[in-house]
């Protein structure tokens, strides 16, 4: 999900992560046994849940398809619940402090219009042609290698992805609680695999919904309070504008507008055109991820007809837009909040800066030069790098990461800072099962059913599918350790996703709309585009200046980078499709039943009152999300 | 859930009272010993009132999704 991960983590500042393992500082915060036992809790639930549900989880449709009968209220906050990992939610916050509210672009236009469209357009030929997966739908459309060559990228994005997200998590909790990182990989690690393993995508869903409440539960009182001491959001606003402009260098009120200076690169502290935030952020990606993603389509499969598929992302959007209630909020709060053991104000900086300054065994900076140097350019003060240089208690450096944490440990007393950790691991554990879910179904369904057993009974495909997810999480570990050893890898496999997503929707789209579409124009242009989008990204990787090219701009940030490059992926394969398409022979319209918009009768839906109407709730929707938009422009 | 016997909304509402009555039972020990974290805002009491309301809202679910009541 590199395009939707958060701007502080897209800009690399979480390559540095194996550095901080070396970080010796004290931790954020110390549990005491009532915060024990809160996660302690939430673990037995977890697995309790996984348990009691394998008696439901027999067959092939139960255990990968959860035996699609999910409500859509539970099929949307699953829908909403598998995106929201903890690297989201603590990234986000980061990226709030930094940035100000453009962060919340990532949740409304980089969302709700993709939602939508999915609930209201795509979802009934999803669901009319009965696929278990998006590689299946490809398949059904434009044949086998299209749907091996998504498959293929599905599966390893996948597993390398839930093994990138474990060893965050196990970062995160080292660096907030200073637990071994072995032991936060494998707890959570067999916690995931029990209850994923025993009860399949049912499971999966149950505990994604449980973990979108503890999140609300863990998470909402930091906001809360926050406002209450900063005297509302008049105080806040107040302060803000009196503090930050001396020390950002960006004139403060930029952090309260999400459209007002995009106009110009260089007028906006993230550094974007309102044109990418558009048609990169807000179509491409955003639609790349929200409605051709597999692992939260899967969750909209699930849903137990095709009026609860359709409201299931209505019903996400609007969780969606509360979302930065407790993931921006808090991190313009840290801003005028945080504060060191003395009372002045703590600043906090990128991880890059945390890793170079990191300390040595008896508690001194490491290298005094290169941390002297790296602090140069930020906009701490000099007292706040001679206090850093000097050494002692309360002297070291923390991330824009650590935002939420911090603002957790500042209000959080014994028993909820239990909650609020808990609500970071459930964020880490939803994202993780998520992931592993949708690689046991895709591996299942679409390669090993087809590629290499055709002809196995539906127990002997159940027993693949939970073996699949032991396997999943075996490698997902291995790819936790390989990134600990070699962290520049890091970028590469969190680029998997945008490399992979632009040019799948473009094909999908056409496929999905227009008729004419062929099997070798989708095979060909999923692949070239694949390559394509991979081209860009390691010309930027391996020559820097060729950002200004991409981004169409030498005041572009590396966030302009990854919507430009989707964008352009998109519209290449875009291309490749219909010239392809219009070389070849189309496909008689009578194959395309139920695949393709004007060649399929979608069943007619039984009236119901207007507050069960989608149509009704999308438009609710649609105003809530303008006012927003206007009210903070 | 139809089909899936105890409904998801049940195991909500038994994890919201459990940790509801444990930070609540918190709250109103410090309230009576003092202070036992240095936290912002301890005077606002928020571990009885934050428990008492995830309490309020697990008893809720407990009782709307009790295992044996028609399911939604």
């Amino acid at each position: 999900m590199y395009g939707l991960v958060p701007a502080s983590i897209a800009a690399g500042s979480f390559a540095p992560l194996p550095a901080l393992l070396a970080f010796s500082a004290a931790p954020l915060a110390h549990l005491r046994p009532l915060d024990i036992a809160v996660i302690a809790i939430y673990f037995g639930m977890v697995v309790w849940i996984g348990i009691y549900l394998k008696g439901k989880s027999n067959t092939s449709e139960e255990f990968f398809m959860a035996g699609r009968e999910m409500t859509a209220w539970i099929a949307g906050l699953s829908f909403v619940s598998a995106n929201m990992g903890s690297l989201e939610l603590m990234g986000w916050a980061g990226s709030a402090y930094q940035y100000g509210i453009l962060a919340t672009h990532w949740y409304w236009v980089g969302a709700i219009p993709a939602m939508l469209f999915l609930g209201l357009v795509m979802m009934p030929f999803y669901y009319v042609c009965k696929t278990h997966s998006v590689p299946g739908y490809l398949d059904l459309r434009y044949g086998g290698h299209a749907r091996s060559v998504a498959a293929f990228s599905f599966a390893i994005e996948m597993i390398l992805m839930s093994g990138v997200n474990m060893f965050a998590m196990a970062v995160v909790m080292k660096v907030v609680l200073g637990w071994d990182i072995t032991f936060s990989i494998f707890v959570s690690s067999i916690a995931v695999a029990l209850y994923v393993g025993l009860g399949g995508l049912r499971s999966a869903i149950f505990n994604e919904v449980l973990q979108f409440v503890l999140i609300w539960g863990g998470a909402l009182l930091v906001p809360i309070l926050g406002l209450y001491q900063a005297g509302g959001v008049s105080g806040l606003k107040r302060q803000i504008m009196t503090n930050m402009q001396s020390v950002t260098g960006v004139s403060s009120d930029s952090y309260f507008h999400l459209w007002r200076d995009t106009a110009h690169f260089a007028a906006n502290p993230m550094g974007v055109h309102w044109t990418g935030i558009v048609f990169g952020l807000g179509f491409v990606i955003s639609f790349g991820y929200w409605t051709t993603d597999f692992l939260v389509v899967q969750r909209v499969l699930a849903a137990r007809n095709l009026r609860a598929a359709r409201m299931a992302p209505i019903i996400g959007s609007f969780f969606k837009m509360a979302v930065p209630f407790i993931v921006i909020l808090p991190g313009l709060l840290g801003l005028v909040l945080l504060q060191n053991a003395d009372g002045s104000r703590r600043q906090l900086v990128g991880e890059d800066v945390v890793a170079t300054c990191s300390l040595n065994s008896s508690g001194q900076v490491a290298d005094r030069a290169a941390c002297s140097a790296a602090m140069s350019k930020t906009n701490l003060t000099a007292a706040s790098r001679q206090k850093v240089l000097a050494g002692g208690d309360d002297a070291e450096l923390h991330s824009y990461n650590q935002a939420l944490p911090l603002m957790m440990v500042r209000y959080l007393g014994p028993g909820l800072l239990g909650l609020g950790i808990t609500a970071l691991i459930a964020g880490f554990m939803s994202g993780m099962a998520g992931n592993v879910s949708a690689f046991s179904t895709v591996w299942t369904y679409d390669i090993y059913k087809p590629l290499i057993n055709k002809k196995g009974s539906d127990s002997h495909y159940v027993m693949v599918g939970r073996m699949a997810i032991v396997v999943g999480v075996a490698v997902s570990i291995g790819a936790a350790y390989l990134v600990m050893h070699a962290h520049g890898i890091m970028d590469y496999v969190q680029a998997l996703f945008s490399i992979f997503i632009a040019p799948l929707l473009a094909v999908i789209l056409f496929g999905m709309f227009w008729k004419r579409a062929t099997r070798l124009a989708g095979f060909l242009s999923l692949l070239l585009g694949i390559i394509f989008s991979a081209g860009l990204f390691m010309w930027v990787k391996l020559t820097p200046a060729a950002l200004a090219t991409v981004a169409l701009s030498t005041g572009a940030k590396p966030m302009a980078e990854n919507v430009f490059r989707a964008l352009w992926a998109f519209l290449f394969a875009a291309v490749l499709v219909v010239v392809i398409s219009l070389l070849t022979k189309p496909r008689p319209a009578a194959e395309l039943e139920g695949l393709v918009y004007g060649a399929t009768k979608l069943p007619k839906e039984e009236p119901v009152p207007f507050y069960k109407n989608e149509y009704i709730w999308a438009v609710l929707v649609v105003i809530i999300f303008a006012a927003l938009n206007i009210l903070f422009w | 859930m139809h089909g899936s016997g105890i409904p998801i909304w049940f195991f909500i509402g038994v994890l919201l009272l459990i940790y509801g009555s444990l930070i609540l039972g918190y709250g109103i020990f410090e309230a009576v010993i003092g202070p036992m974290a240095p936290v912002e805002l301890n005077y606002l009491h928020t571990p009885i009132w934050w428990g008492g309301i995830l309490a309020a809202i697990g008893v809720l679910y407990v009782v709307k999704f009790r295992p044996g009541r028609t399911s939604k």
